[in-house]
């Protein structure tokens, strides 16, 4: 069996006045890439949360590459290798420019500044990002921002990533992108999203949480037969998002791994 | 279809948005040599009492401020709050500064030294901030930060300044999307119990999500290990050009100075 990078035991969480969960218990193991399912406001940011020790459970433990994790000091450590990248990457790019957002995260690891610089250029040319390192980073595009958000933890070199609704707010090329890179990272992955397709391409388990509990879930895909009307928009002048010899199966927009209705 | 804005092109936006960015004469400078020099012009210029060394100032400010490349309108539009303050210190200064009688309306009589105050005033102030448009109104919000550091101003001071630069845009438009909320269902501000009560839940609930959003910035800055340091990645060089320019800028000083003496 393949080692476990995170375990949740038994967890209990409240907001004041509401509670949250009741009783969770998690593995995440390496290899493994799992979907987080569940409604609005069940906590599966919260859950997430919960894995880095920003939020402290009211009961249950909590355990990260081989230890218990209790006090803020244990979680530093934690932190650095479960890399959580935030729903609103507002929240997550806080300095001028982006190299220096993207080199934060190496030099709190203890790196020199040329070694730190060194690792964010690495870091975003792996993503195809090497031309955005001096730009600021509050003038960048909702899609840059997010591979940069991606960027800012990839450069610590986590062992486990934790998305909040990577795909959140981008259009078709720019998820598309996001994908692209997602889907052929080696790191083990809890992704939290509602978006079918995302899911579909990345996560090879799912976990259901509703009433503050986790549950099992079975991801299926199967092939479509009904018929159904796709929206396409042309304006003269302007490149098309699709190109219409594709067969339609390859659209990138239109492939069916999750049932719709 | 919008696509993903292309990558890897430059831009840049001055602090003030007076004018595009500064030109490549003052652009190829270090920030920090536009700091101190707008610093010492700045100086100078409140010392100065003269009237042919004060017009000096202005002129020498007007030459700046054209030579940046600055657009006259936006300049003017930033400057009409600070004429506003000027005009009333014009209306009031002449009778309330005692000295030889100009004028007098009723009982009231006007003075030439409450005059000619309120004229050096207006030339001080005029060039100092056309001046700060022109040399630092033109610098990337961001670079002036770096420049204050590097300047030896205290870290929290640069930091709070640099925050303050990235989010402030973000607040606005949180700003603008409750006001816009408001006005899409017909709320037009009136001065009635109604319209005071929803400005203030409007600032309320704009404090209230700045507070969750700073919250949320923290802990992402943990999630990347933060443990109160952080860090500036500069690499403005202090180069001969820029003492050259730092050694004219101190000439062209001297010489409002030596005006000032000889006045």
């Amino acid at each position: 069996m393949s080692e476990t990078l995170l375990r949740l035991e038994k967890i209990a969480f409240d907001y004041p006045g509401r509670p949250v969960l009741e009783g969770v218990d998690f593995r995440l193991h390496e290899g493994e890439r799992v979907a987080l399912l569940g409604g609005n406001g069940v906590g599966k940011s919260t859950l997430l949360q919960l894995m880095v020790g920003l939020l402290r459970p009211r009961s249950g433990r909590v355990h990260a590459f081989g230890r218990e994790r209790v006090v803020e000091r244990d979680f530093r450590e934690v932190r650095a290798q479960a890399g959580l990248v935030f729903q609103d990457p507002d929240d997550q790019l806080f300095c001028p420019s982006v190299l220096e957002d993207v080199a934060f995260g190496p030099l709190n690891l203890g790196l020199g500044r040329a070694a730190a610089v060194e690792r964010a250029e690495q870091t975003l040319a792996t993503l195809g990002l090497e031309g955005l390192a001096g730009r600021i980073t509050h003038k960048l595009s909702g899609g840059e921002k997010r591979l940069v958000s991606l960027a800012t933890v990839l450069a610590m070199q986590p062992r486990v990533l934790l998305l909040d609704e990577p795909g959140n707010g981008l259009d078709e090329p720019a998820l598309e992108r996001l994908l692209g890179h997602l889907a052929g990272l080696p790191q083990a992955m809890v992704l939290v999203s509602h978006d079918p397709r995302l899911i579909a391409r990345l996560a090879n388990r799912a976990v259901l949480l509703r009433g503050g509990r986790l549950h099992d879930a079975v991801l299926h895909s199967h092939p479509h037969t009904h018929q159904h009307v796709h929206l396409h928009v042309h304006v003269p002048g302007l490149e098309s998002d699709h190109a219409h010899e594709q067969g339609p199966t390859e659209h990138p927009g239109h492939g069916h791994a999750m049932p719709e209705e | 279809m919008v696509a993903v804005a292309p990558l890897g092109r430059a831009v840049s936006t001055p602090l003030l948005g007076t004018a595009g960015a500064a030109p490549d004469w003052l652009a190829r400078h270090d920030p920090r040599l536009r700091l101190l020099s707008a610093l010492a012009f700045a100086l100078v210029t409140v010392s100065l009492q003269t009237l042919p060394a004060l017009l000096a100032a202005v002129g020498l400010a007007l030459a700046t401020a054209a030579a940046a490349g600055l657009a006259w309108r936006p300049v003017l539009r930033r400057l009409l709050p600070l004429e506003g303050l000027m005009l009333a210190l014009l209306l009031v200064l002449p009778f309330s500064v005692a000295g030889t009688a100009w004028f007098a309306i009723g009982p009231l009589p006007a003075s030439h030294e409450g005059l000619g105050l309120a004229l050096r005033i207006f030339l001080r102030a005029n060039a100092v901030v056309i001046m700060l448009l022109a040399l630092l109104g033109t610098l990337e919000p961001a670079t002036l930060g770096y420049a204050l550091g590097r300047l030896g101003v205290p870290a929290k001071l640069v930091h709070l300044f640099l925050l303050t630069v990235r989010y402030i845009e973000l607040m606005n438009d949180e700003y603008q999307r409750l006001r816009q909320a408001m006005r899409a269902r017909a709320f037009v501000p009136r001065s009635d119990a109604h319209g005071w009560r929803s400005l203030g839940w409007l600032i309320g609930m704009l404090l209230l999500r700045s507070l969750e959003r700073a919250q949320r910035v923290l802990a992402a800055m943990k999630c990347r290990g933060f443990h109160g340091r952080l860090y500036l990645l500069s690499e403005d060089r202090w180069s001969g050009g820029d003492t050259r320019a730092a050694l004219s800028a101190a000439l062209v000083l001297g010489g409002l100075l030596l005006l000032e003496l000889a006045g």
